[in-house]
């Protein structure tokens, strides 16, 4: 056991915990972050993704002692009033979602893709998100979703 | 058997996973021992009051023991209700599957929400408005103003802040992690085991059931490794594996039922103009096994109370669980309440309530709650699959291009769609079970794809040998306007006339339609061979689809997109490999699932509203025409067939 800090969601967190414990983990059970999900433990799936100091990482493998002193943001803080991200609100209004397990993740990876790359094609919208699965298959609406969120950045939006 | 029980052809039935030991502190009430998977029929006339509450300020609650695992069931029934009350959809939320409320609407399974469900809804919603308002008329599809209009999923807000809890993420005050010992075969049993290896955590030994649960699932992971190093366990050697799996169904059929919902199909004798016929085609076809692998794995939360226990789990059968949990820890159902939170995906694989049962059997003996998350190599192991499939065809053709017979017989996999819509002069379409080495069960659209598969490409065969096109002879063949319809429909969107016959290199186009659970579908697809891994890739597909009255088009685009990509997987690469009673891949690594780079870059879907025919289940039915089209396609592409699910690569041209 050792004490590990980090920035969750912009405040200052202490865990005390076996420094090989995956951040998953323990966002989930400690810091009760469920938006996080568990999809596959092998970073196959990255339904456990998070941005780590704004870029998107994957948290199964992730030992927690790895992520100390850095900055983590969960699908929870993405819209920290009632307005939603343009993300998510792409999204939803895209019904890019069907069980919306793999929902947060994908969110995650966009919103990241966006910062870097404010105008994708759809080549790499498909090649930044093919390591997230969606086993509803709603992949053309994930697509159309990220392509409409770009869309509303350049168009004006609510620039965030 | 009545309809309710009929939906499911080969829905799984198989002793309850565990019955533990009775906790003596507990009064023993003796229940039957027998079979476990009852299903209740459908509450299709639960009093209105039991079904709706009109809550203050005009918002309307309805109760419902359906699920939401992603298929739309929410939305849909919260506008069939908004629509008989004359209510916006924003004053009708929708109470499911908590056991201890809802009325039981059966298992959410085979299409049952849309016909059964949706109009006990609305019955019960127009009996309530008529109670507040005597001069309310009711409602025809014509005046629909919420239903057929494209609804996003009422709970989308949630899902897409991270708020929406799934099974998985309930937690509880003072809970614990579990996890559970697994064999390292199927069939193995345990000798010994040293429970005290584990030091200070909850280890449960009950039967065969060895558990643990603590403060994280870290810790009981490390717990029951150690646990797991002092197993001894008797491992059955068995024969059966992927690679000789479908001799072995094959030699293992059984005769098939002779009356029942599974007796054959048949008209004149089929062998004798087999004899007499001049141009034969026959041919055997494969689908491997292939699991649901939903994104969340199977998952329960158990708190026991006062010997009462309650259970947040990911179920398509709440009361069933609720029965089963009462008959394993010997308590009476009025002690046991199943909460089904919105979970994350099934594709018929979560009929059952394994985690539910070992949640609950650990939290008895932590006195805390505990939850309970398979891992994805246990829910790829443990979880039942899709069964396999050997389908045997033969066919011929008379003088004048019709079909004069037709021997189509389904070992294995089950008899959903398994009966033939085109028109032919003699037939026999039989299914015989067999011994399954792995556990199977139920998956979005059953046996349909395998038996429309096999089916349909063996119709493309027909074709090619009375020189016709293949939309041609379809549509001369078929006994079914509505599929007629669809094919058409599809056929025009796509193309097909003018894209016939143009060769390509390395490209080809096919279709394929049928009818499941009285919907009916047709896809015209092209695809091109990847020169690397000799598969097809998908390059378009355009698919039309009708199930009658459409009640939220948004909803289903969404199950026809989803079903197409899914079906693609099961044409690319998704298939159990086993051996000595062990999945060998099970993990997304090496069991590959549909990703964004498999995803046509042109997906036209027509959907062809009736608004006279009642709304029909549309989750299942689209998935059926994306493997024979896209068979078909490679065919024409290559001059090779494709006749086993996931396809082979195509052989190199000599």
């Amino acid at each position: 056991m050792a004490e590990f800090r980090f920035t969750v969601n912009g405040k200052p967190r202490m865990v005390n915990t076996a420094p090989e414990r995956p951040l998953l983990e323990v966002l989930r059970e400690d810091l009760h972050l469920t938006g996080t999900k568990y999809g596959c433990g092998e970073g196959q799936c990255r339904a456990c993704t998070v941005l780590l100091d704004g870029k998107p990482a994957i948290t199964c493998m992730l030992p927690v002692k790895n992520a100390a002193g850095r900055k983590i943001t969960t699908i929870e803080a993405l819209a920290p009033g009632p307005v939603l991200h343009r993300v998510q609100q792409a999204f939803l209004e895209e019904g890019a979602l069907q069980c919306g397990y793999c929902t947060g993740g994908m969110i995650l990876r966009t919103v990241a893709l966006l910062e870097a790359t404010p105008r994708p094609t759809e080549a790499q919208i498909i090649q930044t998100l093919d390591g997230s699965l969606c086993r509803c298959c709603g992949y053309s609406r994930i697509v159309a979703a990220v392509r409409r969120a770009a869309n509303d950045a350049v168009s004006g939006g609510d620039g965030r | 058997m009545n309809d309710v029980l009929d939906f499911e052809r080969y829905e799984l039935r198989e002793e309850l996973a565990y019955r533990f030991t009775p906790d003596r502190r507990e009064f023993l009430q003796t229940l039957g021992a027998g079979l476990l998977f009852v299903f209740a029929a459908d509450a299709q006339n639960a009093a209105p009051e039991t079904r709706i509450h009109v809550g203050e300020n005009g918002h309307y609650t309805v109760l419902t023991g359906k699920i939401e695992e992603g298929q739309g069931a929410r939305t849909e029934i919260a506008m069939a209700a908004a629509e008989e009350l004359g209510a916006p959809l924003s004053r009708v939320t929708v109470l499911m599957a908590d056991t201890s409320q809802v009325p039981n609407d059966g298992i959410t399974a085979g299409s049952g929400t849309t016909p059964r469900t949706i109009p006990a809804v609305r019955r019960a919603a127009a009996a309530v408005r008529k109670e507040l308002d005597k001069s309310a008329q009711s409602v025809t599809p014509a005046d629909w103003k919420v239903l057929g209009t494209p609804q996003v999923r009422t709970n989308s807000r949630d899902i897409v802040t991270g708020a929406h809890q799934c099974p998985s993420d309930v937690q509880r005050e003072g809970m614990l992690y579990g996890v559970v010992l697994r064999a390292p075969a199927f069939g193995a049993k345990l000798l010994s085991v040293d429970e005290k290896a584990a030091g200070d955590v909850i280890v449960v030994r009950d039967g065969d059931f060895v558990g643990c649960a603590a403060p994280t699932s870290f810790s009981a992971r490390q717990a029951l490794h150690k646990i797991a190093a002092t197993a001894k366990w008797d491992v059955p050697t068995t024969a059966v594996n992927s690679t000789n799996l479908f001799d072995h169904l094959k030699a293992k059929a059984q005769s098939g039922a002779a009356s029942g919902r599974n007796r054959p199909i048949e008209q004149g004798d089929v062998d004798a103009a087999l004899q007499q016929a001049q141009r034969k085609l026959e041919a055997t076809y494969t689908a491997a096994y292939i699991q649901h692998a939903p994104m969340e794995p199977r998952a329960a939360v158990a708190e026991w109370r006062d010997g009462s226990l309650t259970v947040w789990t990911g179920t398509s059968n709440p009361f069933s669980v609720r029965d089963q949990l009462a008959q394993a820890f010997q308590i009476p159902a009025a002690k046991v309440k199943v909460l089904v939170p919105d979970f994350g995906g099934g594709f018929g694989g979560k009929h059952t309530g394994e985690a539910a049962l070992e949640a609950a059997r650990l939290a008895r003996a932590a006195q805390k709650p505990v939850s309970l998350r398979w891992t994805r190599a246990e829910e790829f192991t443990w979880a039942y699959c899709r069964p396999a499939a050997v389908i045997e065809v033969r066919a011929a053709l008379d003088g004048n291009n019709a079909i004069g017979a037709w021997d189509f017989t389904n070992i294995n996999s089950g008899g959903s769609a398994i009966d033939s819509p085109y028109k032919s002069v003699a037939h026999r379409i039989r299914f015989l079970p067999s011994d399954s080495p792995l556990r199977q069960g139920s998956y979005r659209a059953l046996a349909s794809t395998a038996n429309n598969f096999a089916r349909e490409s063996h119709i493309d065969e027909l074709a090619l040998a009375a020189n016709m096109d293949p939309l041609a002879f379809r549509l001369q063949h078929l006994d079914n306007d509505r599929i007629r319809e669809v094919l058409q429909a599809a056929a025009q969107k796509f193309g097909w006339k003018d894209r016939v016959g143009k060769k390509t290199s390395n490209r080809g186009i096919g279709l394929a339609c049928g009818i499941e659970k009285n919907s009916v579908v047709a896809a015209c697809v092209e695809v091109e061979i990847d020169p690397r891994t000799r598969l097809p890739r998908l390059l378009e597909i355009c698919e039309a689809y009708e199930c009658g009255a459409i009640l939220n088009p948004l909803n289903l685009r969404q199950q026809v997109e989803g079903s197409i990509v899914m079906g693609l997987g099961a044409v690319l690469g998704e298939g159990l490999q086993f051996e000595r009673g062990r999945i060998t891949n099970a993990r997304f690594s090496a069991y590959k699932v549909p990703r964004f780079h498999d995803t046509p870059s042109k997906m036209d879907i027509v959907l062809v509203d009736k608004k006279d025919v009642a709304p029909i289940g549309a989750g299942e039915t689209p998935i059926i025409a994306v493997a024979p089209a896209m068979a078909n396609a490679v065919f024409a592409a290559t001059g090779y067939r494709p006749r086993s699910l996931p396809f082979a690569p195509v052989p190199a041209r000599a």
